[in-house]
C-alpha cells in the first residue's frame, strides 16, 4: 500500500517540474479566470442577446438581426442617444484635459512637499459614490438651496435655473470624471525628465515652444490613457442625466437601462450595448496599442 | 533666480487647484448641512440644524442591513482582490512571460468600460446562469473592476522591486514560500497595503454595479440612490455624509498606519 501511494505521488510531483508554463502565466491565471468568466462571458452573452428574437429571452435559439434593424431605423430616435453621449464624452474630455492640466503640472512641479495631501484630496471623492456628490450639487443649485439661498439673503433675485438642463449633465460629468482625467496626465507629467526642460531652456525655447515640443509629446502617453479614460466613462454616464439633469438628456446608458428593466427587451438592449461596446473598446484597444505600460507605470 | 512670469504661473496654478478643490468638497458639504437642518425640506440658509435625521438614521433597521450589506461586500472583495491582485501583479511586472503585454492590455479593459453596461451584462450573465442576483452576484461584480484596479496599484510597488532580492535568497537555500513570505511580501507591503484600501473603499462606494448586480439585495448606494429617485427625506444627505465620513476615517487610518509602519522599519 505504502509503495502504491508512493509510486502514485512521484509523477505529478516531477510533471509539475517539467511542465512549462512560466511562472508568469501561472500567476496571471487566477486573474484571467476571473475576467473570463467575469468579463468576457458576460460580453459574448450580451452578444449572443443581441441576435436573438426581439422581446423574447431565446437566447442562443434564435438568430436574427432585428435589433440592429431597428436601432438603424430612421423612424427610431434612439440614435439621439448614442450622439448626445457621444458629443458630452468628447466635451468632458476636451474640457477635463484643460482643467486638469495645471493641476496635474503642479502637482508634479511646484505643490513640493504639499503634494502628496493633494493628490489624497483628489483621490478621495473616488470613494465616495457618485450619486451622493451628485446629489450635493442638486442641494446646491436647487430652488431654495444654497446657491439661491444666499442670492437671496444677499439681497439679489435668487440663483439662476441652471438644474434639470443638458449644462448641469455635462458640468456633472466634468465633476465626477476629474479624478480619472488627472492622475493619468500626472502620471504622463512626470515622465518628463526635468533636465530636458532646463536643457531646452538654456538653448533658448521659449516658454510655449517648451511646452509645445518637449513637455507635450513626452507627457503625451499618460494625457491619453486619461483622456480614453474620460471618454469611454462619459459615453456610459447615467447617473448624471438622472440625477442633475432630471432627464433633459437621455444618454445610451440609459436607453440600454430601460431596454433591460422597464421595456423587457433584452435583446433590444443587448444590441445597444454591443454597439457601444465595440465603439469603446475600439477606442480603447487602438489606443492601448500605442502604448507601452512599462514605461508609464515605472519600470526602470 | 525665479523670473516674473514662473511666479505668476505658480500663483495661478495654485490658485486654480484651490478653486477646483473647494468645488469637489462643495456638494460634500452641502448634503452635510441638509442632513442637519431641522425639519423635512432644506432650505438654506439653513434655520435650525438638528441631529434628528442623524439619531433616526442610526436607529433604522433598514439601514443597519444595508450598512451590513455594504461591509460584507467590501471585506470579502477586499480579501479575494488582495490576493487575486498580487499574484496578477507579480505577472504584470515581475515575471517576463510570452503572453505579458498582451495580459497587461486585457487587465485594462474592465477599468477602460462604462460600469453600467459592465453591471447589465453581468445581469445577464448571472441569468443565463440560472443564478439568482443577490450580494453575492454583487461581489463577483465589483471583483471584475476592482481586481484590475488593485493590479495596477500593487504593480507599481512591483516595478520598483529588485528581483536579484529573491533569487540571492533561493541562491542560498530558501524554500520558495519562506522567500514569499520573508523577501517578498516584505517588500511589497506597502503597495498591498494601499491596494486593500482601494478595494475597500471602491467596493464601498460603488453605486452602478451594485444598483444592477446585487438583486434584491442592497447596498448604501443603491438605497441611496432609489430615495433620490424618488421618496427624498433628510436621511438620505445624513446617510451620505455617515458614509462619506467613515471612508474618510478608514483612508486617514490607513494611511497612518501605512506611515507608522514605514517609520518602525527605517528605525529598525
Amino acid at each position: 500500500m505504502a509503495v502504491a501511494l508512493d509510486t502514485s505521488a512521484a509523477p505529478p510531483a516531477k510533471t509539475a517540474e517539467t511542465m512549462s508554463i512560466s511562472p508568469g502565466l501561472r500567476s496571471a491565471s487566477p486573474v484571467l479566470i476571473l475576467l473570463g468568466l467575469g468579463f468576457l462571458a458576460p460580453l459574448i452573452t450580451v452578444a449572443a442577446y443581441a441576435f436573438a428574437a426581439p422581446k423574447s429571452f431565446d437566447v442562443f435559439r434564435s438568430f436574427t438581426l432585428e435589433n440592429f434593424a431597428a436601432i438603424f431605423d430612421p423612424q427610431n430616435t434612439v440614435w439621439t442617444s448614442f450622439v448626445w453621449s457621444l458629443i458630452f464624452a468628447f466635451l468632458t474630455v476636451v474640457l477635463l484635459a484643460v482643467i486638469a492640466y495645471p493641476i496635474a503640472y503642479g502637482m508634479n512641479r511646484m505643490f513640493g512637499k504639499w503634494a502628496g495631501f493633494v493628490s489624497v484630496l483628489f483621490v478621495f471623492p473616488l470613494f465616495v459614490s457618485e450619486n451622493v456628490r451628485l446629489y450635493g450639487w442638486v442641494l446646491f443649485f436647487i430652488k431654495n438651496g444654497v446657491l439661491d439661498g444666499a442670492l437671496k439673503w444677499l439681497g439679489f433675485a435668487g440663483g439662476p435655473e441652471v438644474l434639470y438642463t443638458p449644462g448641469a449633465i455635462l458640468f456633472g460629468m466634468l465633476y465626477v470624471y476629474l479624478p480619472f482625467m488627472l492622475f493619468p496626465m500626472s502620471l504622463g507629467i512626470a515622465m518628463i525628465p526635468r533636465d530636458l526642460v532646463d536643457a531646452a531652456r538654456d538653448l533658448g525655447a521659449s516658454r510655449l515652444m517648451i511646452w509645445r515640443e518637449v513637455e507635450l509629446p513626452l507627457a503625451m502617453p499618460g494625457i491619453l490613457i486619461g483622456m480614453l479614460l474620460t471618454f469611454v466613462l462619459g459615453a456610459g454616464a447615467v447617473a448624471e442625466s438622472k440625477i442633475l439633469g432630471g432627464q433633459s438628456i437621455i444618454t445610451i446608458a440609459q436607453d440600454i437601462e430601460v431596454a433591460f428593466t422597464y421595456a423587457q427587451n433584452w435583446p433590444l438592449g443587448s444590441a445597444l450595448a454591443l454597439i457601444l461596446v465595440a465603439i469603446v473598446s475600439g477606442l480603447a484597444l487602438y489606443v492601448l496599442s500605442k502604448l507601452d505600460l512599462d514605461r508609464i507605470l515605472g519600470r526602470r | 533666480m525665479e523670473t516674473r512670469s514662473q511666479i505668476r504661473a505658480r500663483f495661478f496654478v495654485r490658485i486654480w487647484t484651490a478653486f477646483v478643490l473647494v468645488a469637489i468638497y462643495l456638494p460634500i458639504l452641502c448634503g452635510a448641512l441638509a442632513g442637519l437642518t431641522k425639519g423635512r425640506y432644506f432650505a438654506f440658509p439653513v434655520k435650525m440644524f438638528s441631529g434628528e435625521w442623524w439619531g433616526k438614521t442610526l436607529e433604522s433597521f433598514e439601514i443597519q442591513t444595508l450598512v451590513q450589506n455594504s461591509l460584507l461586500i467590501a471585506f470579502i472583495v477586499t480579501l479575494v482582490s488582495v490576493f487575486l491582485a498580487f499574484f496578477g501583479a507579480l505577472a504584470f511586472a515581475r515575471y517576463d512571460w510570452k503572453g505579458r503585454r498582451l495580459y497587461q492590455k486585457a487587465i485594462l479593459l474592465p477599468v477602460f468600460f462604462p460600469q453600467p453596461v459592465l453591471g447589465l451584462a453581468l445581469l445577464l450573465w448571472f441569468n443565463a446562469l440560472g443564478i439568482n442576483p443577490s450580494w453575492q452576484t454583487a461581489v463577483v461584480a465589483h471583483l471584475v473592476w476592482i481586481v484590475p484596479v488593485v493590479t495596477l496599484v500593487i504593480a507599481i510597488q512591483v516595478y520598483s522591486f529588485d528581483p536579484t532580492l529573491e533569487e540571492a535568497a533561493r541562491d542560498l537555500g530558501a524554500s520558495r514560500w519562506f522567500i514569499l513570505r520573508e523577501v517578498t511580501l516584505p517588500i511589497l507591503w506597502p503597495g498591498i497595503w494601499s491596494g486593500a484600501l482601494f478595494a475597500f473603499l471602491l467596493s464601498w462606494g460603488n453605486f452602478p454595479l451594485s444598483l444592477y448586480t446585487a438583486g434584491v439585495d442592497s447596498t448604501i448606494p443603491k438605497w441611496l440612490y432609489s430615495k433620490m429617485v424618488a421618496g427624498y427625506t433628510p436621511m438620505v444627505p445624513a446617510l451620505g455624509t455617515m458614509s462619506t465620513l467613515s471612508a474618510a476615517a478608514l483612508l486617514l487610518t490607513g494611511g497612518l498606519i501605512g506611515i507608522l509602519v514605514r517609520r518602525r522599519r527605517e528605525q529598525a
